[in-house]
């Protein structure tokens, strides 16, 4: 076993606008590998079994769970994390609803949920509370309640459809 | 600034994904530790053999309790150590035996974790296996410990006034068995250390650093020193960001020993991440109670005397909390009533299974849901309508404050404030909460039109016969929450050479908002914006003493200290400001963005003022006794009858916190803390097989609430009742929202399927559950029957005095 995870791959990744190369272990997650290999520590890990949520970032638009994807996976593909979102100093108009509505807590699962709303509004741009809640059935929060945090996603399809 | 929904300060850093959590502290050289567990609930341990695993690639040592036996204590009781209990606490590793899964026996080090734990396969440890004893409530098969043949670790009495003539006046006595499923605080992120020792650390020199400690670090500094036999100054425990706690994460755990243990052998950082699967099996579990309880009642409805028989399923050790969790629901389950009589006996027993602690609202979930499910019963019963019941019992304002005659934590339960019945008013109000008078409603429905979102209250039939598939069932819960434990807390306040306030202070923040909520009393007590008040927190170096955040008690404690610690450095800046501008202190006014003018039209900024050192202040706040927030939860509920799903359509939950310092906050508060009771209520359960094996090691297994198991959920802060105990006048919150939603729903469950003994009286009401108790019902005939004029419910009525 040991003969076979020293068997390093190259994984080329576009990373939030950014071209990252490394050598890796076949079995490093993308997970690990956005937060240990690149320093990306935004995306967090949550259970390592595909269920909270927290570890969701996008690879080629798609919401996915990183912790459950290897890092030769995302070979040749494009990422967003949640690093990526705001525009320098101007928080995304969704992270500002997030603030505003209280939808964060200790933040832990606040990546997760982030990413996973962007790409719904990326498709869903003018959502019912049903839908939101459909959306982001797949994510844990303990702290919320997740009442502020479906109101914060309403308030955010707002102000995108606005412009921002 | 005290009373607005500012904006969280913590936000901008936790929603760009720049919080450092401990998982996200790395150092140069670092190692990394993984734990080697028991399978095994309950084994003789013999050899242990670990020459495979020091030999295996990357490996760094292998830790056994061989290795570590000189060093080895065991992990102190934090609250209320009593040295009875000394013989049941845990070792950070097993010595001879294993007494649940997921009891640590090795510790594995390497230059990564997936080299730790590929080496942690290879180590072979030698168990002789024993019978379990995984039933508290049984005789058991076995002993855990050889000296405690029945495993009863404690006995626990509380009461007041004389319960036998209680129950020989009465005219009626209402009993139920209730249970409660063991839970856990489930945190979104897993707990963490990063230990780092200073060179030649374990030589006596220089000092050791550990990051990921958090809820009480100063405690937790305290035991590693007596542990390591160090003096404390050479230990510094810091807390990072930190992903959730709910009474659960930050306690002194075996690993808060192993892993700085580990770091001070090998000279080098050494990091430790729990996985998701070890943190259910390895954290402190909660809940796990049974309750055998009689009421009773005079011809009125008055209660005389309550009786509680209670079993506390401890699991295997005694850890930090000994045995509070038990002694908090013995001191509050007569919650807000009036009484004349009161008996609790409880037993704390062990069991093969994870050792148990606080989880948010420890022992009062349990004991409201217990206490508000008897006393639905008892409306049943006498059929007088369960609001009117609370109402001819709760305790009245005029009697505060109102000496319960219980003890918790050392200290006797005294209600300070609060007008008890108006909140139930209220909450009937609100939530238009159907009145239930004996075969009024019938068949445990909703009048149609009460519902004020005028939905239906579920597709039912009028009369409830024929059976309809759905049914609704309203159910509510008052309750009265203890915060604002003591004995203490501190703040330092100082401005620094740019005129900004720093505050330190000992309490923890694990998500709830703490930086925001003490910035906002700073800057109230100083007289400028929130914004820009720097609030230092969870570092033992910062002050040196800290009691930590728990009991909900943060902005009790450490915001009355910050208070306190700022308004003395007002005091001496203005000081220093008349002297500067050659005026008096009461010309001064100091202006929101930190301008401090006098009468005469000069001014100087709080940088000038803080050039020159010295305005620097420390305040220690001292609480004898507790403040108590009180509410009521109200749950509507839709049972599927072929499949047992319990939806729950809307939960109301009114409060009086006293003064509140953020809103906002305090919503955050509450709505997460609802969804957790909804968790606790419906879904969460840690389930062990007979032979104590863990049936729960993941998040298919063990089940939390998502989007669309939480419904709508409508609060309203009461007010009204400033705690007079503390200047702020301020109440916890923290653990106000979870307290009635066990019972809430408990009853609305039991008012939907007919109030009889069986599986609707204990939580979770899992789908599985609440499926038998409607095939029960099909099978008793009627759906109806069980709420039939007439018909006393089973298991209760005018039985003879327990």
């Amino acid at each position: 076993m040991s003969d076979a995870v020293s068997e390093l791959r190259d994984v080329e990744v576009t990373v939030n606008g950014t071209v990252r190369r490394e050598r890796v272990e076949p079995r490093l997650t993308l997970a690990d590998f956005l937060r240990h290999t690149l320093g990306l520590t935004g995306t967090h890990v949550g259970c390592e079994h595909g269920v909270c949520g927290c570890c969701t970032v996008r690879l080629d638009g798609a919401a996915v769970r990183s912790c459950i994807l290897f890092a030769v996976q995302a070979h040749g593909r494009r990422i967003e994390t949640v690093e990526g979102l705001a525009d320098g100093e101007s928080l995304h108009p969704l992270q500002e609803a997030f603030s505003d509505h209280g939808a964060l807590q200790c933040g832990f699962c606040t990546p997760g949920f982030l990413m996973t709303a962007i790409e719904f509004l990326d498709r869903y741009p003018d959502p019912d509370e049903e839908a939101v809640r459909d959306a982001l059935s797949g994510s844990l929060c303990r702290c919320t309640g997740y009442q502020s945090i479906v109101a914060a996603v309403l308030d955010a399809a707002r102000r995108l459809r606005q412009g921002g | 600034m005290i009373g607005r929904s500012v904006r969280r300060l913590e936000d901008p850093r936790r929603l760009r994904g720049e919080g450092v959590y401990v998982d996200d502290v790395h150092l140069s050289g670092m190692l990394h530790a993984t734990v080697v567990r028991s399978p095994h609930a309950h084994a003789r341990l013999r050899e242990i053999d670990a020459a495979a695993a020091r030999a295996a690639p990357g490996v760094a040592a292998v830790f056994t309790a061989g290795d570590l036996m000189d060093a080895l204590r065991p992990i102190p009781i934090r609250l209320v150590p009593d040295d009875r209990l000394l013989r049941y606490l845990q070792h950070p590793l097993a010595i001879d035996r294993v007494r649940y899964v997921g009891e640590p026996v090795a510790l594995v080090v390497a230059r990564s974790r997936a080299a730790a734990e590929d080496a942690a396969e290879r180590v072979e440890v030698g168990f002789e296996p024993l019978p379990a004893a995984t039933d508290a409530g049984s005789p058991p098969p076995a002993a855990l410990f050889d000296y405690t043949p029945d495993n009863v670790a404690s006995l626990i009495e509380e009461g007041f006034g004389d319960p036998d003539a209680a129950f020989a006046r009465a005219h009626r006595i209402v009993r139920l068995t209730f249970r409660t499923g063991r839970h856990t605080a489930v945190p979104m992120e897993t707990r963490g250390l990063v230990a780092a020792p200073d060179r030649g650390a374990a030589h006596g020199r220089g000092r050791l650093t550990i990051w990921g400690p958090t809820k009480v670090t100063h405690f937790n500094r305290g035991v590693l020193a007596a542990m390591l036999g160090w003096p404390e100054h050479r230990i510094r425990l810091v807390e990072p960001e930190v992903g959730g706690g709910f009474g659960a994460r930050g306690e002194f755990y075996p690993e808060d020993f192993l892993v700085p243990c580990a770091a001070l052998r090998l000279g080098r950082p050494v990091k430790w991440i729990e996985d998701r699967v070890e943190h259910l099996s390895a954290i402190n579990h909660s809940r796990e109670q049974c309750y055998e309880l009689a009421l009773a009642l005079d011809p009125d409805g008055r209660f005389l005397g309550l009786r509680a028989e209670m079993t506390n399923d401890m699991g295997a050790y005694l850890r930090t909390h000994g045995t509070v969790v038990p002694g908090l629901s013995a001191g509050m389950l007569p919650g807000p009533y009036e009484m004349e009589a009161y008996r609790c006996r409880v037993r704390c027993v062990l069991t093969n299974k994870t050792p148990t602690g606080t989880y948010r609202a420890p022992g009062r979930f349990e004991c409201n849901a217990a206490r508000e499910r008897l006393i639905d019963r008892a409306a049943r019963v006498t059929g007088i309508d369960p609001v009117e019941l609370r109402m001819r019992n709760l305790i009245r304002p005029e009697r505060m404050p109102f000496a319960r005659g219980t003890t918790i934590l050392g200290e006797e339960v005294e209600y300070d404030s609060g007008d008890y019945p108006h909140a139930l008013a209220e909450a009937a109000s609100l939530s238009g909460f159907p009145s239930r008078v004996r075969g009024e409603a019938g068949d445990g429905e909703a009048p149609d039109g009460k519902a004020p979102d005028g939905k239906a209250p579920g597709g039912k039939e009028a009369g409830g016969r024929p059976a309809a598939r759905y049914r609704s069932g309203w159910g509510l819960a008052c309750f009265v929450e203890k915060t604002g434990t003591g004995p203490f807390e501190g703040a330092r306040a100082c401005l620094d050479r740019s005129g900004a306030l720093v505050i330190a202070t000992g309490a923890a923040d694990l998500g709830q908002g703490l930086e925001t909520c003490l910035a906002q009393i700073a800057g109230d007590a100083l007289g400028v914006d929130h914004v820009g008040i720097i609030v230092r927190h969870g570092d033992t170096d910062l002050i040196p003493h800290g009691v930590g955040s728990f009991a909900s008690r943060g902005t009790v404690m450490a915001g009355n200290a910050v208070h306190a610690a700022v308004s003395q450095l007002r005091t001496r800046l203005l000081e220093r400001a008349a002297a500067r501008l050659e005026t008096e202190v009461s010309d001064l006014v100091i202006e929101a963005d930190g301008v401090v003018r006098g009468a005469g039209g000069g001014s100087c900024t709080l940088a000038d003022l803080a050039a020159e050192p010295g305005l620097e202040t420390v305040h220690y706040f001292r609480c004898e006794r507790m403040a108590y927030s009180h509410g009521v939860a109200v749950a509507r509920v839709r049972v599927d009858t072929a499949t047992g799903l319990v939806v729950p359509e809307r939960i109301w939950l009114l409060y009086d916190v006293g003064r509140v310092v953020n809103p906002g906050l305090v919503a955050g508060q509450i709505e997460g803390g609802i969804a957790q009771g909804l968790g606790g209520a419906l879904l969460e359960e840690l389930r062990y097989d007979d032979a104590g094996q863990f049936l729960s090691g993941s998040f298919m297994d063990y089940l939390l609430p998502g989007t669309t198991d939480v419904p709508s959920i409508v609060h309203r802060d009461l007010g009204g009742s400033p705690s007079p105990r503390n200047p702020l006048g301020v109440k916890g919150a923290g653990e106000v929202g979870i307290a009635g939603i066990g019972g809430a729903i408990a009853n609305a469950v039991a008012d939907a399927l007919g109030d009889a003994e069986g599986d609707s009286d204990r939580l979770p009401l899992t789908s599985e559950r609440v499926w038998a108790r409607a095939r029960a019902m099909e099978a008793a005939g009627s759906p109806g029957s069980p709420r039939a004029p007439g018909a006393p419910a089973a298991g209760a009525g005018a039985a003879a005095p327990a």
